[in-house]
This record gives C-alpha cells, sequence and structure tokens, in this order.
C-alpha cells in the first residue's frame, strides 16, 4: 500500500458522493427516495457526508404502500427526524380507497397500484426533476445495464435501448420541462460493500435485519411472519422461528429467511456465504422472465 | 470471530475496474462466467437460471452460456446478442473488481469507448485457433486511445492447440508488433482456456513452459496505484453551499494532484488567488487531499467562485482556452455536422460549442487516417473544437479527469459524442491543411544566402546538381528505375542519391498517413530534401508516386524549375497488378484504403519532361533514355 493509495470503499463512496453533489448543481427540484431499507439508510448517510457541514438540501420522499412493517415506520419517523431530514411520505390515496381493505389486495397489485402509480403520482405531483434511489447494478439482471443517470421521458418511461451513453463521471443531465432522471448512486456496490459500509460506518438500519424469533407462516414458498394482516389461512402451518430479512419490502411480498444472525458481523459472515441472491425472496421480480425490467419501463424503480 | 479478520481485510482491498473485449466465439462470456463463478461472483439462483436458459438453447452445462448472466436486457437474451454495457462485480480476497462487459460485435466502438473510460485494465481475447484478428487490433486501438494504462491479452482456446508454446510466442508477437504502435505502456499475455478453467484462476499443469500468473493472479496483482496524476493539482468546483451564510464551501472532487491546507492556489478562470483555509473531507478535517476524494474546501479570502471554476496550483496550471483538438468517438445515429452548435460538458463545466474542423477520421481496422467531411455512429475523428466558453483543460495523455469530455446535442439532449483533448499545440501552430508556401520559402532565402556560390560546388564536385522526378501508379516501376539510375549516374562519377516513398515513410514522414493531405505534406517534405540537397551540390532522384499534379508543381517550383525534371513512368494498370499483386488485392478488398488509382485519384502529368511506358521498355533502356535527356541539358 502506498501513501495515497485509496481502498475500494472509499471509491466508492467518492464516486457516490460525487453523483450526489452533481444531482443537487444541476437539477432544480431533486428528490430522495427513501424506502427504509438498508440502502436507503447507506444512501442517506452518503447524502449527509456529501453536503457537510450544510444539511441535504433536498427531502426524502417515502411511496408509502401502507403495508410495511410497524418497525419500519418506527424507525423511518425516529431516524429521519434525528438527522435532521425533510420527510414527505406519499400514499395513493385514491388506489387505496378504490381497493378497499387489505384483504383485497394483492401483491402484483401492490407493486403496480402502490409502489409504480404511487411513485409516478408523488414525483409528478412534487414535479421533481431528478429522483435519487439505492438500487445496485448487482440486485438484477436489468439493473446491470442501467445508467447512474437514467433518463426518464415525460411519461416516467425507460427506454432500455435508447439510453444515453455514460463516460468518465462526467454526467449529462440535459433534460427538457416534464422529463426527469432516476439517479442512482449506489449502482456499483454489491450487497457485501452495503453491508460493510454500514458496520464501518455504524449506520442504524431497521430492526428486521436482525435474526430474532419471529412467528412466520409459510405462503408460496415463502416464510411471511405474521402479525397486522397477515394471518395463517386454511391449511397453513405457523411456527415460531429464528429468522431475519436481508431485504424489506411490504409484508404482503417481503419473505424471512432462517437465521441466527444476530449481530452485524453475523449477518456479514451469511451474506459471505449467501449461495442465494437476495432479491430470490421477494415475489415481484419472480413474476415472469424480464418482470423488472418491464416494471422499470413503466417508471418502478 | 473470523468474519471481523475477514472485514479488516475487506476494508483494505483496492479497486480495480476492467473492460473485457471480444466477442462469444472467442469465448468471452465463459472466461467471465468462470471468473464470477470460480470467486463466487455468481448467485446459486442466477446460476440456476443460467443452466435452465442454456438448457433450452441445447447447451451441455460447464458449456454454459455466460452471456445469460451477463446480458440483462429481455432483447438481449431472446436476440441472443450483447446491446449495451453490462457491470459485473466479483471480488477476492485482494481485491474488489467491476467488469464493463462489452459486445464484440454490433456498436462495439460505443460501447467499448464507455466501458473503457472509467477502466484502468482492458482484457482482451484472442482466439488461439484463429490467432491475431482485425478485432483484436480494433479493441487495441480504442483501449489505447481511451488511454487505459494496463492491457492483458487473454490468449484463449488454447485446449484446441494442443497448449502449443509456439503458437502462444507467435501471437505474442504478432500482437506486440502492432502494440507497440499505440500507446499502452504494459501488456502482459496469458495462456488461457476459459472451457477448460486452464491458468483462468489456478494454474495449468499443461503449460508447463509459462511461467507468468494466471489471469486472476494478474488481475489481483497488476500495480495501479502508480495510474494516478499525484502531481498536478486540479479541483474542478462542483458545488458551492449556499444555505449556510458563515460557510462558504467549494465542493467538488479533487481530479489529480495533492492538495494541503495553507496551499497558495489560483481560480481559473478569472486567475484570481487565496490560500488554502481548511480541507473538509468526509470524515472531518484532512491534512492532505489527493485523488478521487469528495471534499469540501475553503479559502483564506473572499473571492468569486462558482462551479465550473477550477482551483489550481499557481506554479502549476492547465491550459486555458477556448480552442483545442481533440480524438472524437461519435456515437449518434445522427452523424456529426461541422459548424453546428453543440454543448461540451468537461469537469463541471458545460459551455456551448461547435466542431470547426474535422482532421481525419481513422479508419479503426487500419489505423489509417482518412478524409472525411462527417463523423457517423462508432466513427473516430480528429477535430478542433471551438467553445464560447474557456475551458481548463490539460491533455488526455496526462489527465484522464481533466482531458475528457462529452457532447451533447442541444435539441435531442442526447449524449452524441466523447472527446479527449490532445497535447497542447499552440493555436497559431494548429495544423491548417497544406504547408506549401513556395513564395515564403523564397523570401526567407533572400534573408541570408550562403557564402559558397553554386558556381564553386559545381566545379569542386564536376556537376551540376539537379532533382529527377518520378512519378507513376504503384508497380509502374519507379523504384526500380531510381536505383538503376543512381548506379548508372554513380559510375559516371556523380555524387547522387534517392529519395523514395518507402524510405521517407520509414523516417521523414513516419507520422504521416495517406490522405490528400498528408501525401501532399509528404511530397513537401521530399521537395525540401531534394532541394537542400541541390543546393549542397548533390543529385537526387526521387521516386513517388506523387499523384496530384499540384503538388508536383509546387515541387518543381521549390526546387527550381531549371533544375526538376519530371519523368513519367507510365504501366499498363494490368501490368501494375500483376507487379504488385498483394497489395492491389488488399486495395481492392478495401483492407488499404486512400489506393490511388484504385480508392484515390492519380492525375496523370500532362507536360512531364520525359514519359516512359515501363511495358516496352527495360529498365535499363528507361535508364539510357533518362541519361539522354539529361546529356542534351548539359547537367551531366
Amino acid at each position: 500500500m502506498t501513501k495515497h493509495s485509496i481502498k475500494h470503499l472509499d471509491q466508492l463512496e467518492a464516486e457516490a458522493i460525487h453523483i450526489f453533489r452533481e444531482v443537487a448543481a444541476e437539477f432544480e427540484n431533486p428528490v430522495i427516495l427513501y424506502s427504509v431499507g438498508k440502502d436507503s439508510s447507506v444512501l442517506l448517510k452518503l447524502a449527509q457526508k456529501a453536503f457537510y457541514p450544510g444539511k441535504i438540501p433536498m427531502p426524502l420522499l417515502h411511496v408509502d404502500t401502507t403495508f410495511k412493517f410497524d418497525e419500519m415506520y418506527r424507525f423511518r419517523d425516529e431516524y429521519t427526524k434525528e438527522i435532521g431530514a425533510d420527510l414527505i411520505v406519499y400514499r395513493n390515496k385514491e388506489a387505496l380507497e378504490e381497493i378497499g381493505p387489505v384483504e383485497n389486495w394483492t401483491c402484483p397489485l401492490c407493486s403496480d397500484l402502490l409502489k409504480t402509480q404511487g411513485l409516478i403520482k408523488a414525483l409528478s405531483e412534487g414535479n421533481y426533476d431528478a429522483a435519487i434511489g439505492g438500487a445496485r447494478r448487482d440486485e438484477e439482471r436489468s439493473r446491470a445495464k442501467e445508467r447512474i443517470f437514467s433518463f426518464r421521458n415525460k411519461f416516467m418511461e425507460w427506454d432500455p435501448k435508447g439510453q444515453r451513453p455514460e463516460l468518465w463521471d462526467i454526467y449529462n443531465t440535459r433534460h427538457k420541462p416534464g422529463e426527469s432522471f432516476r439517479v442512482f448512486p449506489l449502482s456499483n456496490w454489491t450487497e457485501l460493500d452495503i453491508w460493510n459500509y454500514i458496520y464501518t460506518e455504524e449506520i442504524p438500519i431497521v430492526p428486521l435485519y436482525y435474526a430474532s424469533e419471529r412467528e412466520v407462516l409459510h405462503r408460496d414458498g415463502m416464510l411471511l411472519p405474521t402479525g397486522g394482516f397477515i394471518k395463517p389461512r386454511e391449511g397453513e402451518k405457523v411456527e415460531t422461528i429464528m429468522c431475519r430479512f436481508r431485504t424489506l419490502g411490504c409484508r404482503l411480498c417481503t419473505g424471512a429467511i432462517p437465521s441466527k444472525a444476530k449481530t452485524l458481523p453475523e449477518i456479514i459472515e451469511e451474506v459471505m456465504i449467501a449461495r442465494k441472491s437476495e432479491r430470490e425472496h421477494r415475489a415481484v421480480d419472480q413474476d415472469r422472465d424480464g418482470s423488472m425490467e418491464e416494471k422499470k419501463k413503466e417508471g418502478y424503480f | 470471530m473470523k468474519v471481523l479478520e475477514l472485514l479488516k481485510t475487506n476494508e483494505k482491498k483496492e479497486l480495480l475496474r476492467f473492460v473485457t473485449a471480444g466477442s462469444v466465439d472467442d469465448g468471452k462470456s465463459t472466461l467471465i462466467g468462470r471468473l464470477l463463478h470460480e470467486s463466487k461472483g455468481i448467485y446459486e439462483d442466477q446460476l440456476e437460471a443460467v443452466k435452465l436458459a442454456s438448457g433450452k438453447k441445447g447447451s451441455s452445462l460447464y458449456e454454459l452460456d455466460f452471456a445469460l448472466v451477463t446480458d440483462g436486457l429481455k432483447a438481449e437474451r431472446e436476440q441472443g446478442i450483447t446491446i449495451d454495457v453490462a457491470y459485473r462485480y466479483f471480488s477476492t480476497p485482494k481485491r474488489k473488481f467491476i467488469i464493463a462487459d462489452t459486445p464484440g460485435h454490433e456498436q462495439y466502438t460505443r460501447n467499448m469507448a464507455t466501458g473503457a473510460s472509467t477502466a484502468s485494465l482492458s482484457v482482451i481475447l484472442v482466439d488461439a485457433s484463429q490467432g491475431v484478428l482485425t478485432q483484436s487490433r480494433r479493441h487495441s486501438f480504442i483501449s489505447s486511445l481511451l488511454g487505459i494504462p494496463h492491457m492483458v491479452v487473454a490468449v484463449n482456446k488454447m485446449d484446441l492447440v494442443d497448449y502449443s508454446e509456439e503458437v502462444f510466442r507467435e501471437i505474442c508477437d504478432d500482437f506486440a508488433g502492432f502494440a507497440a504502435k499505440l500507446e499502452v505502456r504494459d501488456v502482459t499475455f496469458v495462456p488461457v482456456s476459459a472451457l477448460k478453467g486452464d491458468n483462468v484462476t489456478t494454474r495449468s499443469k499443461k503449460t508447463p513452459w509459462y511461467q507468468g500468473p494466471t489471469l486472476l493472479g494478474h488481475l489481483e496483482e497488476v500495480h495501479i496505484a502508480g495510474d494516478r496524476n499525484l502531481i498536478d493539482m486540479r479541483f474542478p468546483v462542483q458545488y458551492v453551499s449556499r444555505d449556510n451564510p458563515d460557510f462558504r464551501g467549494y465542493a467538488g472532487t479533487l481530479s489529480s494532484g495533492v492538495m494541503r491546507p495553507g496551499d497558495k492556489v489560483m481560480v481559473l478562470p478569472s486567475g484570481n488567488k487565496s490560500r488554502v483555509a481548511e480541507i473538509t473531507g468526509v470524515n472531518g478535517a484532512l491534512k492532505e487531499a489527493f485523488p478521487p476524494l469528495g471534499i469540501t474546501v475553503t479559502l483564506e479570502d473572499e473571492i468569486d467562485i462558482s462551479r465550473g471554476d477550477m482551483l489550481v496550483h499557481e506554479n502549476n496550471r492547465p491550459r486555458v482556452t477556448n480552442k483545442f483538438e481533440a480524438m472524437v468517438v461519435w456515437m449518434s445515429e445522427t452523424p456529426m455536422k461541422k459548424s453546428k452548435g453543440y454543448i461540451v460538458k468537461h469537469t463541471t463545466r458545460t459551455a456551448p460549442a461547435a466542431i470547426t474542423e474535422l482532421r481525419y477520421k481513422i479508419d479503426v481496422d487500419t489505423m489509417h487516417r482518412l478524409e472525411a467531411d462527417t463523423l457517423a455512429l462508432n466513427e473516430i475523428g480528429r477535430v478542433v473544437i471551438t467553445s464560447n466558453r474557456p475551458l481548463c483543460f490539460d491533455p488526455y495523455s496526462k489527465n484522464r479527469s481533466t482531458g475528457a469530455f462529452i457532447i451533447i446535442d442541444r435539441v435531442s439532449d442526447n449524449t452524441v459524442g466523447a472527446g479527449m483533448i490532445l497535447d497542447r499545440i499552440p493555436e497559431d501552430q494548429l495544423y491548417t491543411g497544406s504547408k506549401w508556401d513556395v513564395a515564403g520559402e523564397r523570401s526567407n532565402l533572400e534573408s541570408k544566402e550562403s557564402m559558397i556560390k553554386p558556381e564553386e560546388r559545381r566545379d569542386a564536385l564536376g556537376h551540376s546538381s539537379f532533382t529527377v522526378w518520378l512519378t507513376g501508379a504503384p508497380g509502374a516501376g519507379k523504384t526500380t528505375i531510381a536505383y538503376e539510375l543512381e548506379r548508372a549516374l554513380f559510375n559516371n562519377g556523380v555524387n547522387v542519391s534517392v529519395l523514395d516513398g518507402e524510405n521517407t515513410r520509414l523516417g521523414l514522414s513516419r507520422d504521416l498517413d495517406f490522405t490528400a493531405d498528408d501525401r501532399s505534406e509528404n511530397i513537401r517534405r521530399a521537395a525540401q530534401v531534394a532541394k537542400l540537397l541541390n543546393d549542397s551540390g548533390l543529385v537526387t532522384i526521387c521516386a513517388f508516386l506523387s499523384p496530384y499534379e499540384k503538388d508536383r508543381k509546387n515541387a518543381q517550383e521549390l526546387i527550381g524549375a531549371e533544375k526538376f525534371f519530371e519523368i513519367h513512368v507510365a504501366a499498363e494498370q494490368e501490368t501494375c497488378e500483376k507487379r504488385r499483386p498483394n497489395l492491389y488485392a488488399k486495395a481492392k478488398s478495401g483492407e488499404i484504403s486512400n489506393f490511388s488509382t484504385i480508392s484515390a485519384p492519380y492525375e496523370t502529368p500532362k507536360t512531364p519532361d520525359l514519359r516512359i511506358s515501363t511495358d516496352e521498355h527495360a529498365p535499363s533502356e528507361s535508364v539510357d533514355k533518362i541519361i539522354h535527356l539529361l546529356k542534351r541539358s548539359n547537367l551531366i
């Protein structure tokens, strides 16, 4: 190691900070999409660092399906208050009223109306010209090809074959009124990088990531924690097991994994020997071949 | 706990970004698949998906089509092609790697340039059973154009050539031959079989003659810390924090060099000076900042600084101007338009700009320079750019961060080009086409004249000095006649030498190509040398294709009509082709472009001093005819 050598996490951090500052400098009305998950926590930390000693000069937007875990809502409110961030919560009220009680909702319906449509409505009502998200290229095949500054037409659609070339760290942010960008500062991070950064920077995350005794039921090949509106249907077995979550989404579609990892190093150890990619436990990606790509074209994150 | 140690090691890892070039036929996907799989960069469910999809395509188990992992878009998988650059990640205990995997066929230039722009190493695949193909040359050229400091040539499919050392060596020599012409500092060759796993991540027993590292071993060990420019401090101001009136900090990413509190700095382009008060890093105050850290800088003086300005050390400044030359890769379906208004984004500065000149474009297969009026998608050319506001830049070869820019279309807002600024050339010396200035040369000569009179030289040497200029199509016989004539004159006591296309192209004109401008320049140089030799009393025989009437007239005027003999060496096209079959075959297939008489003009001299048909006359007869002409002119 030479004197000015730079480690890979420092380099990823520097890249993300550069991206945040570029957004702040080049857009009129940017917003950070906050999903309460671990990647969002990292995203917030990087935003704080990018603008230190100033405050984060853009609001956070949480597109809420109302079906999240209680722990997530609690964490969201406490943490954003603690760091003094400006939080906007958006719910697709029309859809929630139209479909009605939770029993009427399915995972694809929630994903379409509350996430995708909810996001599109939130962004257009807020007139945001840039939305920063925590997606990573190693999560899913179609994301491996998405630009860091990803252009959206005025219908917020993504055109995978017509993407602007992106070279060096020079980002083309030109757009016309109504057009916008999705920006991904964590594009080049892997799941392990995220965990490692959380560990070294001591970043707070939702307790659901840590293993604990939880009551779960088996449904559609997933372990769904009971509670709230998740109740056993006929023939479904309920058991209490030591488990945790690799990713956090809605109660409808987020499965737990059996795990004994109660501390960060234990989680990291589990991740490092993991042989399954993390999105496997989310029903949303598994509809059909290319499902994520289809969703992204329509405006999903 | 073991994981804590693991984390410690992980935190110390360096990051290596590399780009892979080659097509599926070279086994690129298999190679990447193996790197990912053996370093556990592929998860099991992804592997299952690949196996499933491969099954559909009828592949066997280990001949998995890993393109199914890298090809992310549905259209790509359906059509079995790779459209776009894909980024892949893996790490070993030593380093973290980011692969920019670029497609080998479709839109390779645009995609490879994109992948190469952030890479510090390129892996070029060569199929051992095929040898070095045009495609490998193309990839190496783009790799060097984008300034990638390290190159690895993975000679793949060694299993198909029985792990032959000889085949490997031949490919190395062949490749090194043209790599020498490119500006790549570091080229390493590794014999591998991606399919069988030889020398990819583990050493192969089948190549005992190979002592070097495995491919992965090399990727882990290659020294990259020295690639960064730590000398020229460049800090483009990216963002000025406004929300705190007591704190006026300039945020940005340090592009190159080292910055310390107390440093005397200059703000460009204004030229205002100050000192660095404090540098805030991501974790607090810094005593020293180096690239590529994101920092916030405060200065001792209150001066007006905004986004797009650059802080530098006073005694080490970049060039600040609004006119510069650059190599440009065109990336849009809509061709480049000269003098049209574009937008250039360079560091954090954005400025309206126009491409005022296109010097030439480069044929990426042959690396020849061609004349052109425009650049189409995936074409590369050398241009002059004039921007409305001055830019602060360094040549790309010295500083990738401050030498790179993108070109944006004002109407579509698309990124249409990527540029790399060339080494500094003062504006008044910018090459402006023809350099012939016969009248100017004359007036310069009159200012100072040699004290030795031409008559004195003639008496001392025993003959007058003059130039015999042989022009004609390739294969007409110019060079043969030139050397026979030289021998004949020498035997008659004449001090004589030959200048021909071959020997000038190898030395004097090594930097030139075969465009009309470069041909003209080659003739100008040859004429200048002939004139110098004549002035010192010697006789010169020039054997040059010299296809343009205007160039020959200029040469005649420069040397002096009384000393200049234009000989047209003529032969039937058929004869010429028979004499140089390989050359003409390449010209006709397009492998050689701008070839006089095939793909470029040859202007037949209208009134030469002598016209010789080599169809009718043997070389000795031709020489006799020239000597007869010279005697008749009382020169010998």
